[in-house]
Parts: structure tokens; sequence; C-alpha cells
């Protein structure tokens, strides 16, 4: 009993970082529950499975066919529903991505279960799972847990936990089950023109207002970007004028980022973007405008045209990050 | 075409949140209610598709939920409860309403009906014998999924799938004289229970008071880079 099971994420064939990450605070968890932690992997092939091992998890339940490379919301659920029903966690964890937000709700619907979505801090407190999540894309928070049903779900906001080794070993479990058709069959992956790193889960942004002017001079956002490893955003203001495409609006209506460093160029600093950013661990304003609501959210400022610090700074990071 | 959309009254985005005094919801005191950002998309394609294809479109709200948290799992069964009754083809919902933004109405409705679902729709295209849809679901990293789905089926919009209509001044009116039906949901699934219980509201920590670097660029932006490094630890 007291078990916690995560749904792992992985890309091109490895486990991505979010995965160690809900493995370290689900550690966390169990160890307060006197559980053990248990993993999913879902898939076709993903390679070192049993690094999850190092970061306590105990069990990993694989299962791999080439049907299930591409993610089909009936067919996971199909799995993930049957492998809980099977093991009977406490409680189950999985990311708040594209994947977690379709599959989980669908999955909590099945078992009669609820499901806390976006979670930003997760606590036991009288043995419940206490979760911390935004509300109003972040201009408020709640608190909440599931008192009664089982297993208690929870999806959370990659870059919320740190990632934590234990060491130890984990033993890896095929899972066999018979998969029916489904009436929703991706058929492919179109892959957008600023192919990179997703913005939900990206450690540094280079985000962009409306004085940016144009498309083309989103360019000098992602050659800093670029040199920081980081995605580019946008502020709705710059997605209505179109310079950029809604997919990476940040803000109510867009999406909500929590990255290391969020450096905000000629952004003003609307109330609805804001609530989009304001977990970031570090903000950077560059706004000529020194009246700017954005700096009252910064860590550091810069009153200055945009256009001159801009290359400025990733001329800067160039050498130095060379050094 | 019968096609069903699913609607939620929300505070305008442009709304700055406050706590009421005894922390157990928001305070409603002059906040402006709007239909949710995503929900209006959900309508216009409910629209267009009704354009295009013949039929009619059908709305289904539930409330009064203003700042009253109904849980998405009581909110799914009971509309499910009233949407198994309508035969839909197809149905439209936000991918997330624009208060609690936590984006399971759409697929918890699509398991008790069982039916499939697409999240995150941008675009969709019905076949010619409207038995089933192309549709492109964005996902992260600026890619995009595209799948066939077969009808009935739960489509969640996303922004860029549509440019919601104004509401026109002879529409508003009609609007007026359109069947409304008003049901209970204690009638429809008595006894059933949220599962999901908020314990506390509160705001976000304020950020403590950041810094204006003062100079010129050539000077600053080196003082920035060393701070980020040295002081933040960020890079």
């Amino acid at each position: 009993m007291g078990n916690v099971l995560i749904l792992t994420e992985h890309q091109n064939g490895h486990l991505k970082k979010v995965s160690f990450e809900l493995a370290s605070k689900a550690s966390e968890l169990a160890s307060h529950m006197g559980g053990e932690v248990q993993a999913v992997v879902i898939g076709s092939h993903v390679a070192g499975v049993s690094d999850l091992g190092k970061y306590g998890v105990k069990k990993i339940f694989t299962l791999f066919e080439a049907s299930l490379e591409k993610y089909n919301t009936e067919n996971y659920a199909a799995i993930l529903s049957h492998i809980i029903q099977e093991h009977r966690p406490d409680i189950v964890l999985a990311v708040a991505g594209s994947m977690g937000k379709d599959l989980l709700p669908r999955v909590a619907a099945r078992l009669k279960t609820g499901l806390m979505t976006d979670c930003t801090d997760l606590k036991m407190e009288g043995g419940k799972l206490v979760a911390t999540r935004p509300i109003y894309a972040g201009k408020a928070f709640v608190d909440v847990k599931i008192p009664e049903s089982t297993p208690q779900m929870a999806t959370i906001r990659p870059n919320s936990f740190p990632i934590h080794e234990r060491g130890g070993g984990a033993q890896v479990i095929p899972v066999v089950i018979q998969l029916g058709e489904t009436r929703a069959r991706m058929k492919e992956v179109v892959q957008g023109a600023h192919q990179g790193v997703d913005l939900t889960e990206a450690e540094v942004i280079v985000a962009g207002g409306r004085s940016l002017k144009s498309a083309e001079n989103f360019k000098l956002l992602e050659e800093l970007a670029n040199v920081l490893g980081g995605a580019v955003g946008a502020s709705r203001a710059a997605v209505d004028s179109g310079y950029v495409s809604h997919d990476i609006q940040v803000g109510q209506t867009g999406k909500t980022v929590n990255p290391k460093l969020y450096i905000a160029c000629g952004i003003s600093g609307a109330i609805q973007h804001l609530a989009g950013m304001r977990t970031s661990k570090v903000i950077v304003a560059i706004n000529k405008d020194p009246e700017a609501p954005i700096f009252k959210k910064a860590d550091y400022g810069i009153v200055e045209d945009l256009f001159r610090v801009v290359p400025l700074l990733t001329k800067e990071l160039k050498k130095v990050l060379a050094e | 075409m019968k096609i069903g959309v699913l609607i939620k009254q929300v505070p305008d985005t442009a709304t700055n949140i406050k706590i009421a005094a005894n922390g157990a919801g928001i305070d409603p005191t002059g906040i402006k209610y709007v239909v949710s950002p995503y929900d209006e998309i959900a309508i216009e394609e409910g629209l267009k598709t009704k354009e295009k294809v013949g039929g009619e479109v059908v709305v289904v709200s539930l409330g009064p939920v203003r700042c009253v948290v109904v849980d998405s799992y009581l909110t799914a069964r009971i509309l499910a409860s009233v949407l198994e009754k309508e035969n839909f083809d197809i149905l439209f919902v936000g991918k997330q309403a624009a208060d609690n933004d936590c984006a399971q109405v759409g697929p918890m409705v699509a398991e008790f009906l069982g039916w499939p679902q697409v999240t995150v729709v941008e675009k969709i295209e019905l076949n010619e014998a409207r038995s089933g849809a192309v549709v492109a679901r964005r996902v992260g990293g600026g890619a995009k999924e595209i799948y066939d789905v077969s009808l009935p089926a739960v489509i969640a919009v996303e922004k860029g799938l549509n440019n919601p209509r104004y509401a026109s001044l002879p529409g508003i009116m009609k609007a007026k004289s359109k069947p409304l039906t008003t049901l209970k949901a204690a009638d429809l699934v008595g006894g059933e229970k949220a599962r999901v219980e908020v314990t506390h509201y509160r705001l976000p920590p304020e950020r403590p008071e950041g810094r204006i670097l003062k100079g010129e660029a050539e000077q600053v932006v080196p003082e920035l880079v060393r701070l980020l490094r040295e002081e933040a630890k960020v890079i």
C-alpha cells in the first residue's frame, strides 16, 4: 500500500528529463506513505528505462509495440487504466503536457476518481495528497485534494521539482494487453517552422511583444534563445499583430510557463501575460518605457530599446559561454 | 448534423483576481463575466459547421458557477447525462475554461459518452459523408499531430481554429426567442459527488523588488550577464 505510479514521457527513444522530476517527487511522497514508486513506459522502444531506478523507482511496467509509437488516447487510456486497476496505487502522477492533459482526465473518468491538473507543488497531509495548482492562469493558487476516491491523480507542471538521485535498481516488468480498434488515429506528426524546445518545458524563454514590430525581428530573439538553449515566446499583442503563431503565446489564453530564466523583450506586462510567466525563477525585462508594469515583476530590468540591448546581449553571452 | 457546444461563463481575462476575505473563494466584486474565450471558438466552429453542412447547433451550459467551484468530474457527469439524450453528431468544447484551467471536462465527457476525443484542435475538416474528420492537434515544440477521427466525437478547440464573429444586434434580438430548457442537476445525477475538494485559495507570493540596471547598454549588458551567472546562477 502507499504506492505511487508515474506515467513517464520520452522523445526519440529516450526518457525526458521531466520523467526523472516525476520519479524524484514520487519517491519523496512514497517514502511518507511507506510505499514504493512504480513507473509506466508506453511506446515502441525506449532505451535505458532502468535508469529510473536511480531516482527511486522500484518497478517499471513497459509496454512496447510498434503500434504504440504514436500517441493514441484510447489505447493509452486502456493500458494505463489496466495497470492502475491491476496494481492499485494510491497516487498516480503524470506530466501536465500534451499527452497528460489529454489522457489523464479520460482515465480518471473511467476509474471514477478525481484529477488535479497542472500542479506546481505536492505534499502529503493526513495521509492525503495535497496539491497546489494555479487558477486563472496563475493569478491565484488553490490547494486541492481528493478526499475519498482512489487513486488520487495529478498532473505536474514541468520544471516544478528538482531531480534527486537516490541510487538503487528497478525491476522491469513487460505488460501484455490486448489492444482494440481505435476511432481517433494519428496519421502523422507535422513539425512546426520553429521546431525546438517546448515552451512549457523550456529552462530559458526569450519572449517578445508588439515592440518587435515584425515577424522578421523575432529572429533577434531566436538568436538569443539559441545561445541559451532556450525557446522563443510572445505576448498576446505580438500574436494578435500576426508576428508569430499562437502556439508560442505566453499568458492567459496561451501557455503558462515555468522556466529558470525568462527574458521579456519589449513586453509591457499586461495582467494576462504576467499571469502566465510569474512563476519563472528569474525574470529579466528589457523595455524602453520605464513605467512598463513588467519592471515590477522583474528581478533585473534594463530601461533601453530592445533593438540595442538584445544583439549586445546575444554577443556577450556567446563570448562568456564560450569561455 | 446535430452539433453540440459546451460553454461556460468566466471572469473577463483582464480581471485582477482577488481572494474573498474568508479565503474560501475569489472575491466576485466588480468582476465582469464573459463566455470563456475557448468556448467562443467552439461556438464559432459549431456555427460554421452548420452553415456548411446544415443542421442545428445546441449549446449546453452548466451554472450558476460564478465563483462556485464545481469539480470537473461532477461537471462532466452532469453534462454527459444531458448530452447522451441529444444524439449529437459532434461536440465542440473549449480546450479548457479560462478560470480553473483544468482542461478535463472535454475528455471526461468523451469517456462518459464512450466517444473518441481529440483535444487542442486548431484545424478540422469533415469528410464528404460526415462520418469522420481530419483534425490537427497542436502539441509541444510547434508540432501538430494529424488525426483521422470517426464521429460522433468530442473536439476540444484551441485558439487559431477560427476567429469568433461578433454577435450582431439582430442576432442578439433573435437569441431571445430561441428555446431555452433549464434542467436541475439533482434530477440528472442525484447523489453524485465532487471528487476534488479545494481547501484553500491564495494569491501568488509577491515577487521581491527587482533591480534596474542603470547606464549605457554597453556597460549594463555585461553586468546583466555577470549577475545572471554569479548572483542568480541561471546560466
